[in-house]
């Protein structure tokens, strides 16, 4: 990833050879005859850049692209899921519904808190450093709410899926049961939050794609979330069922909504979703998390024990492509929102930019005397 | 123990940059003497064909800024003659909101707003996180990739410290960079764009956005001309303004999974404990 912001628009200003071999020939030629009777050249980079109201400065984009690595995207995918896992868990628990499921879906819980862990360990400019994280407790930042609940749903996710393993072995003794159950309510208490404020973090930036959809962003990344959550499960082995379903279903409903919601506003702030590498990596991932597994859990609802199990799986894969694909696409989404330098300077899309000093008259005079 | 001696309430005060564009000579002086003082690397040496701006934006090796902002001629604006180009100098540097964006947003707390009043990272503390980098509204501080920690101007703490002027101020051969009290700079400031305009720079304006969330800067500038032409955004945001509205959607979420978790376990058969599990 790019951070100079400069290195794009340098290339077109470099000089290049046959221009400046003609330079050299006119200098030659109005040194031996006096007079050069041929055209002259066109600068490199002419028409020359200026700044204006409506170039801004020079088209230099005034915000800063984010610097996070790829293991970003990754985190929200794996905080996303893990946090929908605590809930699933606690829920098939608490119902007495499927304590297979249950099992499996701590153990997705725990898995994810400790790969969010070491992801954003990975991302730090100094990883040595990340007990500093929990070094203020720090309302008004969001990451600092992350690094607070992440730490507190680690330690309970933890705490869970050991107790119950243990009480599956050894009986519901006292410190066991306790532990366990404690542990569940509180990873599922704070899996509330973990599955779904990283849209949150991202929304509350300075950069316009993400902050124009703060209202949306959190329920976005958290039904993304627990379709990677159900889909993971459903790869795991419990792809019959019924409850997984339905919430695929229903997360897959939502994003299919959020698409149509981001399609059909005309906004210049939502361009990155629907342009370049950043839209093709959204719309992808959106149709891989909305409609695509909908169409197929909707159809496997209807088919037999067989080929539902078939249709389930291929959901499930979707939407675990789409859940990524979709973090992937947002961040990107940012990359190409923070270098749209007429954003923060209000200059709309529609203006088109100067490109000229207003000097042509002169220089035809000039030629034409020549 | 008392002593019974009182402790001034506000031993420091509270100061600020004006960056008088309209006397800037664009001789980077202060990019030099920044450099120098706070020994930050050199950032290369690109030619960018933008103007005599070669260093484009401010950035972890860049905290002084000098802004060529060149385009075509406006007869009459500056005594140009017609055909001469537009051309002014504006030296950028940190902001120093009064609300920080960055600040605000710093896990670790290693940003902290100083006693006299500048907003400054704490290279001992900075993990290298990167979340002030989106939360800056001015797109000022960046991570060095090389180091790891963010980094942007420290309004010459150090220097500050010890009751010196910051190194860009003093190295300013025009006065272009005013350092003094920031209640006194603004109405300095005032008192400047109100003397240009009655010089005939009738485009002269103060940029110090007081009506936004940032509820104004510690690096005031006086511009000619359209702000946006110096990369001055008209309405810079805090992106703590963001934040009920995320927490709010966040809950809603919440309340959905909670929701659609009991709906999906309360419907789905409640068969006899393991059966489905034991089979895989």
């Amino acid at each position: 990833m790019s951070t100079n912001p400069r290195s794009g628009e340098n290339k077109q200003h470099t000089p290049d050879i046959a221009s400046e071999a003609r330079l050299l020939e006119i200098r030659q030629q109005a040194e031996t005859r006096g007079v050069v009777p041929a055209r002259g050249i066109r600068p490199v980079g002419a028409p020359f850049p200026q700044a204006s109201p409506e170039n801004g400065y020079f088209g230099i984009h005034l915000l800063k692209e984010p610097q996070w690595t790829l293991e970003i995207p990754l985190y929200f995918f794996a905080g996303g899921a893990a946090g929908s896992a605590a809930v699933i868990a606690a829920m098939a628990d608490w119902l007495d519904k499927d304590p297979g499921l249950a099992h499996s879906a701590r153990w997705v819980a725990f898995g994810g808190a400790i790969a969010s862990s070491a992801l954003l360990i990975r991302d730090l400019g100094r990883p040595s450093r990340f007990i500093n994280m929990l070094r203020v407790f720090k309302v008004q930042s969001p990451m600092s709410m992350g690094a607070w609940t992440l730490a507190a749903f680690g330690g309970a996710a933890a705490a869970s899926v050991f107790a119950k393993s243990a009480e599956r072995r050894f009986g519901d003794r006292f410190p066991i049961a306790v532990i366990g159950n404690l542990g569940q309510f509180l990873s599922a208490l704070f899996g509330l939050p973990f599955h779904n404020y990283t849209g949150v973090l991202i929304g509350a930036t300075a950069i316009p794609v993400w902050n124009k959809n703060i209202a949306t962003l959190p329920i976005h990344f958290g039904m993304s979330g627990l379709q990677a959550g159900v889909s993971l499960l459903e790869v795991m082995g419990h792809s019959r069922s019924r409850a997984l379903n339905l919430l695929g279903i229903g997360s897959a409903l939502w994003e299919t909504w959020e698409g149509i919601h981001l399609e059909s506003r005309n906004e210049p702030e939502l361009n990155p979703l629907k342009r370049g590498a950043s839209g093709w990596i959204t719309r992808v991932g959106g149709t891989m998390s909305g409609p695509l597994p909908l169409a197929l859990r909707l159809l496997a609802a209807g088919s037999g024990a067989r080929r539902s199990r078939t249709l389930r799986r291929w959901a499930a894969m979707c939407g675990i492509a789409g859940s990524l694909l979709t973090r992937y696409g947002w961040v990107q989404a940012g990359h190409s929102s923070a270098r749209d330098w007429r954003l923060p300077l209000e200059i709309p899309a529609e203006l088109p930019a100067t490109d000229n000093l207003q000097m042509k008259p002169k220089l035809s005079q000039r030629e034409t005397a020549a | 123990m008392s002593t019974g001696l009182a402790v001034p309430p506000q031993q420091h005060r509270i100061t600020a940059f004006l960056t008088d564009s309209t006397l800037c000579i664009g001789c980077k002086a202060c990019e030099v003497a920044c450099k120098e003082w706070n020994g930050v690397s050199a950032d290369g040496f690109d030619w960018s064909g933008l103007s005599y701006d070669n260093t484009g934006t401010l950035g972890h090796s860049t905290w002084r800024h000098v802004k060529f902002v060149e385009h075509g001629p406006e007869p009459g604006i500056g005594g140009n003659a017609g055909e001469q180009l537009t051309w002014e100098f504006s030296s950028d540097v940190c902001k120093h909101c009064e609300v920080a964006g960055c600040l605000e947003a710093c896990p670790t707390g290693s940003i902290v707003r100083t006693e006299f009043g500048g907003v400054y990272v704490q290279p001992d503390v900075c993990n290298g996180c990167g979340y002030c980098v989106v939360a800056c509204p001015f797109g000022v501080v960046q991570k060095n990739p090389e180091d790891g920690r963010a980094f942007k101007c420290t309004f010459c703490y150090d220097r500050q410290k010890a009751g010196l002027p910051p190194a860009c101020a003093k190295a300013c051969p025009t006065e272009s960079i005013k350092f003094g009290e920031i209640n006194e700079l603004k109405v300095a400031a005032q008192e400047r764009v109100r003397e240009l305009k009655a010089r005939g720079m009738s485009d002269a304006t103060l940029y110090d956005p007081t009506e936004t969330s940032v509820k104004g800067l510690h690096a005031m500038f006086i511009v000619r001309g359209d702000p946006r032409q110096y990369n001055l955004p008209p309405k810079p945001e805090v992106p703590t303004v963001y934040l009920r509205e995320g927490w709010r959607a966040s809950a809603i979420g919440s309340g959905l999974l909670v929701a659609g978790a009991l709906l999906a376990f309360l419907t789905s058969p409640g068969r006899k404990r393991g059966r489905r599990s034991e089979r895989r």
